[in-house]
């Protein structure tokens, strides 16, 4: 690769053109990343020192936002909650994808049917997943004379199925790739050195697919934190415990729901708290990603 | 040959993706509705007519079952002046969130609806005060009047409502009773626990489900709260703003309906947490004699129940034959203070032909059902005659107090989950936790609400 740039940078004639056009190449990208996320993000942090109730007339007021987010117990129990979501959800999905992109990737018959049976349900919208969801849990659960609104077990179990039924076949897809990848003659090495299935499973082919595994564990870990619509379809925060002083804790709230019901449920000076949730949770997810990343990336070897 | 190609596909990218940019810059955003097929030609035209007129109008609508009555309104009256009105309706149930999106915009709505006290608190810095205006000066009445504690006049009530329990007479009938003989609380158990036992004899039950799900239980946390909050407000001498708090006095009244509700329904109150049941349906096919809801209800409820009619919410309050219907309502017109005086001028002169021309102000109130002003048109809703016979004959209006309800969605949303946690198993413990959401609910929302 690095040879090929070299070839095409220098002083070919043709690259020297192209090159006075980067500007223009480079413009559009450039000025749709900074008017579509540069800017808001910025505009958003600034926001999150004010108050208001619309964006232009906003007032500074310092860091009261942020003393009242971290005050507010409804998120901190948000954050525990979806914490606790995402580090379950993180296992099972990856676990499953895993078992299910290894057993489509041993020749059995039908592995292209599967895969696509698999891969389908990504492609319904979450909030319709949420509804179609709470209606297959409603049927079963009425039978006991329950639901899934009253127990916020079954919320967090409910939401668990719904995610991995959601996100398997999409990881089982990266999985597959990173599978097929695994070079023929280490596994045959393996094989005439007497290991195991096992032992060439754990030896041989998941530090080949480290790449996939990295990929993977960052997009559950940071689609368990960002999870929005499939909680709000599902349960909303149902069920509530009613506090003696009145105030109702959302036992199944997770944190982008509780961001979203700070600012729309209540009044104009929760907007800015709001706000301010928001960016705590962006260097949440940032920072959780981050670390995930350097250290499944250490694991990863050099084929 | 090569450079120029180059040039004009690069050319081609930079340009749609910057008009791509612009697009969502004003069609994106909480921009849920539809804006009908003659909206974005209004848009278009808003331009060039604004120059010789001076002013457009926009009106942000909250009544997506209004909406197509409103975009014709908005036609007839650009053909008629050639001003251009746009409508816009939010999608149901994200009427804030729009709203809260629109008027952050360079041209934001010169009408929006301010419907609530947390909505006057939000936005009285906004808007102008109505007081001695044109479209002031043509009400016939100020009751349905939203004021801030200043006393500037925020929003002016452009249609009101009433709700109750609508009945089928002839259900009852069939079930040997009569609707006559419904008084007051007891004689409505005992028609309701009647039929009920009998259902399956009859073929139809007391009162249609009273699901727990977003579209429908605002019917109980919104408007059957409301007796309760009534009857307080009522030995309080009425309520001029929000109290800090409530005391609940009326819970066992609220309880006494709520439980007759559920207990005497299609369906078993195990099962209307989630919903998926259509109240509506059941009544209009004559499976429920019984059905909790408003006069918007009745064009649809008159098609296949011509007779049906609107009783009182009876819960066992001393002097309750003598109550009438719950009359108010939530849409009442706000002009936005942050726009041009010619928008604001063209908005004033288009509310005031709504309620004055004949033909438009006869659209409108078949839509909206009766509109308080000296020159609209008359109404034709049976349920809001109902209201007027009551009143004409000394009983008193429950007022809509339930507007008063603090951090709406939060206090409702708790409410839900307890009454949940309630119908899933009728115990006192978990009645306690409804009266805990919805007394001490209050309170804890104002406090959010007011810091």
């Amino acid at each position: 690769m690095k040879t090929l740039f070299k070839g095409a940078g220098g002083s070919s004639p043709g690259a020297q053109q192209i090159s006075r056009f980067g500007l223009l190449f480079l413009g559009p990208v450039t000025a749709a990343f900074a008017i579509g996320f540069v800017w808001p993000f910025l505009q958003g942090i600034y926001l999150s020192f004010c108050k208001f109730r619309l964006i232009r007339d906003a007032k500074f007021i310092g860091i009261s936002n942020y003393v009242q987010a971290f005050s507010d117990s409804s998120f901190r129990h948000a954050f525990w909650y979806t914490a606790m979501f995402a580090v379950v959800s993180l296992v099972l999905i990856n676990v499953l994808a895993f078992a299910v992109a290894y057993a489509l990737t041993q020749g059995i018959k039908g592995s292209n049917l599967f895969r696509t049976v698999f891969f389908m349900p990504n492609l319904i919208g979450g909030i319709v997943l949420g509804y179609i969801w709470s209606m297959i849990f409603d049927g079963i659960l009425s039978r006991f004379n329950t639901s899934i609104l009253l127990n916020a077990k079954y919320g967090f179990w409910g939401l668990i199925i719904l995610m991995c039924w959601q996100q398997v076949g999409y990881m089982m897809i990266i999985y597959i790739a990173g599978l097929q990848a695994v070079p023929e003659d280490m596994l045959e090495a393996a094989r005439i050195d007497g290991a195991s299935r096992w032992q060439t499973l754990f030896k041989v082919t998941i530090p080949n697919v480290m790449p996939s595994i990295t990929i993977c564990t960052f997009l559950s870990l940071t689609n368990g934190f960002k999870l929005f619509d499939q909680n709000l379809a599902l349960t909303a925060g149902q069920p509530f415990t009613i506090l003696p002083n009145g105030s109702a804790v959302k036992q199944t709230e997770m944190l982008a729901l509780n961001i979203y019901n700070t600012f729309y449920g209540q009044s104009t000076a929760s907007q800015g708290v709001a706000q301010a949730k928001a960016v705590l949770f962006f260097i949440l997810v940032a920072g959780l990603g981050l670390i995930q990343l350097y250290f499944t990336r250490r694991k990863e070897v050099q084929q | 040959m090569k450079k120029k190609l180059s040039i004009a596909i690069v050319t081609a990218m930079a340009l749609s993706l910057l008009a791509g940019c612009g697009g969502g810059g004003t069609s994106g955003g909480g921009n849920t509705a539809a804006p009908a097929e003659n909206a974005p030609a209004a848009e278009a035209g808003s331009e060039a007519a604004a120059d010789s007129t001076g002013g457009s109008v926009y009106w942000l609508n909250f009544k997506p079952e209004s909406d197509e009555v409103l975009q014709e309104i908005a036609a007839t009256y650009t053909d008629l002046t050639g001003v251009p009105v746009k409508v816009v309706t939010a999608a149901s149930g994200t009427y804030n969130q729009t709203l809260n999106a629109e008027m952050d915009k360079s041209a934001p709505p010169t009408l929006f609806v301010v419907g609530n006290q947390a909505g006057v608190k939000d936005w009285a810095d906004y808007v102008i005060d109505l007081t001695g205006t044109p479209i002031a000066n043509e009400l016939n009445t100020d009751a349905y009047n939203l004021y801030d504690e200043s006393g500037k006049l925020v929003s002016i009530g452009y249609c009101y409502e009433c709700y109750g329990i609508i009945a089928n007479p002839d259900l009852i009938e069939q079930a040997g009773h009569s609707i006559d003989e419904i008084t007051n609380f007891e004689t409505l158990k005992a028609v309701a626990e009647d039929i009920h036992a009998r259902a399956s004899e009859l073929g139809f039950d007391a009162f249609s489900a009273s699901d727990m799900d977003p579209s429908s239980s605002w019917r109980f946390t919104g408007h059957m709260a409301n007796l309760e909050y009534y009857y307080e407000s009522r030995d309080a001498g009425g309520w001029t703003e929000c109290p800090p708090e409530i005391s609940g006095a009326y819970m066992e009244n609220f309880k006494n309906l709520y439980d007759l509700c559920i207990n005497n329904s299609t369906v078993a109150p195990t099962d209307l947490a989630t919903g998926g049941h259509d109240a509506e349906a059941e009544f209009k096919e004559g499976k429920a004699a019984f059905f909790v809801n408003g006069s918007w209800e009745y064009s649809a409820v008159s098609e296949t129940v011509p007779n049906a009619t609107m009783i009182p919410y009876y819960c066992g309050v001393e002097g309750e034959e003598k109550a009438g219907l719950n009359c108010g309502t939530e849409n009442c017109w706000a002009i936005n203070a942050n726009v041009s005086e010619a928008d604001q001028q063209a908005t004033m002169d288009f509310l005031v032909w709504c309620v004055t021309d004949p033909d438009a102000s006869r659209k409108l109130v078949d839509s909206f059902g009766i509109m308080p002003y000296k020159n609209a048109a008359e109404s034709t809703n049976g349920f809001l005659q109902d209201a007027a016979d009551y009143t004409a004959n000394g009983c008193y209006v429950m007022d809509w107090v339930t507007n008063y309800q603090p951090n709406v969605d939060d206090y409702r949303a708790a409410l839900v989950s307890a009454l949940n946690q309630y119908n899933a198993d009728q115990s006192d413990a978990n009645w306690e936790l409804v009266r805990t959401a919805f007394v001490d609910g209050w309170a804890t929302q104002y406090g959010l609400a007011n810091n």
